[in-house]
């Protein structure tokens, strides 16, 4: 069964008047250990899409299946529960709290989890350690470059061990070089086998993905896969 | 999520605000100071007054001859003797609820030492007088019981006729002294009381056995007391009670007819005492009240900047909810950041209340009373004004939608 079921979902918001249909019928199947990038213009419905994907919101109709679960059923404290355990997020904007240490930052997830106070130190060194900041870990986010805030938010994301792991345009605020380096950390994450699905409109950062969907007025027109480009880490200047 | 985490949590945000913690708690410390410093200056104040009416006698009742009633052309209270010694026995004797029963007579008159005089009041007392006005004796002893040695020509001397006599170095006992040139043996001073409520000084007096008084000092013993019963109630026994008690028994012996007024008065000075104390009871309440209002105010504030936070950490509540929390966990988180700060506020505030309580009574040289359980429900209300102002922010936060909160600028 793949890690990710989604059946005839559909979303609509009101705005207004009118009413918007962000999703209109959405069928996917997302594979454990698949690198996905989503992509569309604003306005496609590809936010909505991670929204409910993300569990931070729920569809209308429509099934989805999160690693044989059907989540479209559960209550908003079931949805922390699975959005604990089983989802990373990334942001476009990264998302850190202020004035807290990188090392805190990525404990977050844990605290929640209910996980001891040293397990939770322990976990959250190696998870800095694996995005190379494990030198890092007493610097709050002022202290650090965009860049390494977005590696912070990705230890933050994979700390759980979740299955899937969510970007939301994660390079939206980084220069080509650093945006090159966030690509191969997710790429590598990609390798160790937790899902990726990355939304993106820059068609340069969506090659990197081995698959890309692309979205429409609430439809996926296009599902394709082909080789990705590897990230390389410096090769751009 | 545990309790410490979310302590840990509350506190590094109240710690990144530092200022607005502060300004914030101050309204909570200043409310509970208030409430501290106001109870412990009533009670201050009551306890003055119960000081005042104990140094008259404990559980006392005055009774005098003449009518306190209104109406008619009458001389006052004490203006006409009615009131005999077989009264007085009586009133010893025959009820249950009476503990002591003592005369006073008194005079005023020259009082004169081997070196200096003094004119003070004299009175004429039963060794029980003693007990019924709680007087106890300094130096020597007190005046010899009624059925012993009533005769005997004693004087028991207050500290100012002792200061005024004999100074501090002359030791007054055994020292004779003479009263309308009648000779006394001076045999005990009285511990001192210091003035009355309405203040006369209770030090300025001489006491002499009251058959002595009557016989040498005023023209010889009469049938009627021209003077004062001072009665000691039983104790357990409730003060109207003992005043029903006499009433009746001197009615009674006196054959006053139902519908007529007594020829007498009893006095209930433990119910002058009670409304006094009632007067100084409603004075701490009423300051009492004032100090919470201000306690609310504090508690608005507490809500005002709880509201704030949770409007600039939306994102940081969305963020929060992304990675797992439940809406219990981010109620909690800002119900305990309110309660951490009304709680820290409470006790700042008690021991700076605690503080103003001591300055007050020390400039206004009362008994400082800090009452456990005042301060215990100031505490306890400045935690209750965290949970009441904190709720509505805390639910408020606990049921953002995580999709706007990710996305507030």
């Amino acid at each position: 069964m793949a890690l990710l079921e989604l059946q005839d979902l559909t979303r609509t918001y009101r705005m207004g008047d009118a009413d918007v249909h962000a999703l209109a019928g959405v069928s996917l199947a997302v594979e454990a250990g698949e690198f996905v990038a989503v992509m569309g213009a604003s306005g496609s419905g590809k936010s909505t899409l991670m929204n409910v994907l993300g569990c931070l919101d729920r569809p209308d109709s429509g099934r989805y299946h999160l690693d044989g679960t059907d989540v479209a059923q559960l209550t908003r404290e079931q949805l922390a529960s699975v959005r604990n355990r089983t989802l990373g997020f990334v942001f476009q904007s990264f998302n850190l709290l202020p004035r807290t240490r990188a090392v805190e930052n990525v404990e977050l997830p844990l605290l929640y989890a209910g996980v001891p106070a040293a397990e939770r130190r322990r976990r959250a060194r190696r998870a800095l350690e694996q995005v190379g900041l494990g030198q890092r870990l007493d610097h709050t986010p002022s202290q650090l470059s965009g860049g390494q805030q977005q590696r912070v938010a990705i230890a933050r994301a994979l700390v759980n061990s979740p299955k899937l792991i969510l970007a939301d345009e994660p390079t939206g605020n980084l220069d080509t070089a650093t945006s090159i380096e966030v690509m191969a950390l997710l790429q590598s994450l990609g390798r160790t086998g937790m899902t990726v699905m990355l939304v993106t409109h820059e068609a340069d950062i969506a090659a990197y993905a081995a698959r890309s969907i692309v979205m429409r007025d609430g439809r996926v027109i296009a599902d394709e896969r082909r080789q990705p480009l590897l990230a390389v880490p410096g090769a751009v200047s | 999520m545990n309790l410490w985490a979310l302590l840990r949590t509350a506190l590094l945000a109240l710690a990144r605000n530092r200022l607005r913690s502060l300004l914030t708690a101050l309204g909570i410390i200043i409310g509970v100071a208030a409430v501290i410093a106001m109870v412990s200056i009533g009670e201050g104040a009551k306890a003055q007054v119960e000081q005042t009416f104990s140094a008259m006698g404990t559980n006392l009742l005055v009774v005098r001859s003449g009518s306190s009633g209104f109406g008619g052309a009458r001389g006052g209270a004490g203006s006409q003797p009615t009131l005999s010694w077989d009264d007085l026995r009586a009133i010893q004797t025959e009820l249950p609820s009476v503990r002591y029963a003592a005369p006073e007579l008194r005079t005023s008159a020259s009082v004169i030492s081997d070196e200096q005089n003094w004119t003070t009041r004299i009175a004429g007392v039963t060794a029980d007088y003693l007990h019924i006005r709680n007087w106890s004796i300094a130096r020597g002893h007190g005046l010899p019981d009624a059925d012993q040695d009533a005769g005997a020509k004693v004087a028991l001397l207050g500290q100012t006729v002792v200061d005024k006599l004999y100074g501090p170095y002359v030791d007054p006992i055994g020292q004779s002294i003479r009263i309308r040139n009648v000779p006394f043996e001076v045999i005990g001073v009285l511990a001192s009381k210091g003035q009355s409520a309405f203040g006369e000084d209770y030090d300025d007096t001489v006491l002499v056995p009251v058959r002595v008084f009557a016989d040498r000092l005023e023209g010889g013993l009469k049938a009627f007391i021209a003077g004062t019963i001072y009665v000691g109630a039983m104790p357990g026994v409730s003060t109207q009670r003992t005043e029903r008690d006499i009433t009746a028994l001197l009615r009674d012996r006196h054959r006053i007819r139902e519908g007529r007024e007594d020829d007498f008065s009893v006095r209930n000075l433990e119910e002058l005492a009670s409304a006094r104390q009632a007067s100084t009871q409603t004075l701490t309440t009423l300051l009492a009240a004032i100090a919470a209002v201000s306690l609310l105010v504090g508690g608005i504030g507490v809500m005002n900047i709880m509201l704030v936070s949770v409007t600039e950490r939306t994102r940081e509540i969305g963020l929060r909810m992304a990675v797992g929390a439940r809406p219990a966990d981010i109620l909690w988180q800002f119900l305990i950041e309110a309660l951490v700060l009304a709680l820290v506020g409470g006790v700042v505030g008690v021991v700076l209340g605690i503080g103003i309580a001591e300055r007050l009574s020390a400039s206004f040289s009362w008994p400082l009373l800090i009452r456990l359980d005042v301060v215990l429900y100031a505490v306890a209300v400045s935690a209750a004004v965290g949970v009441v102002f904190g709720l509505y922010p805390a639910r408020r936060a606990a049921q953002l939608d995580p999709i706007e909160a990710l996305r507030y600028e």
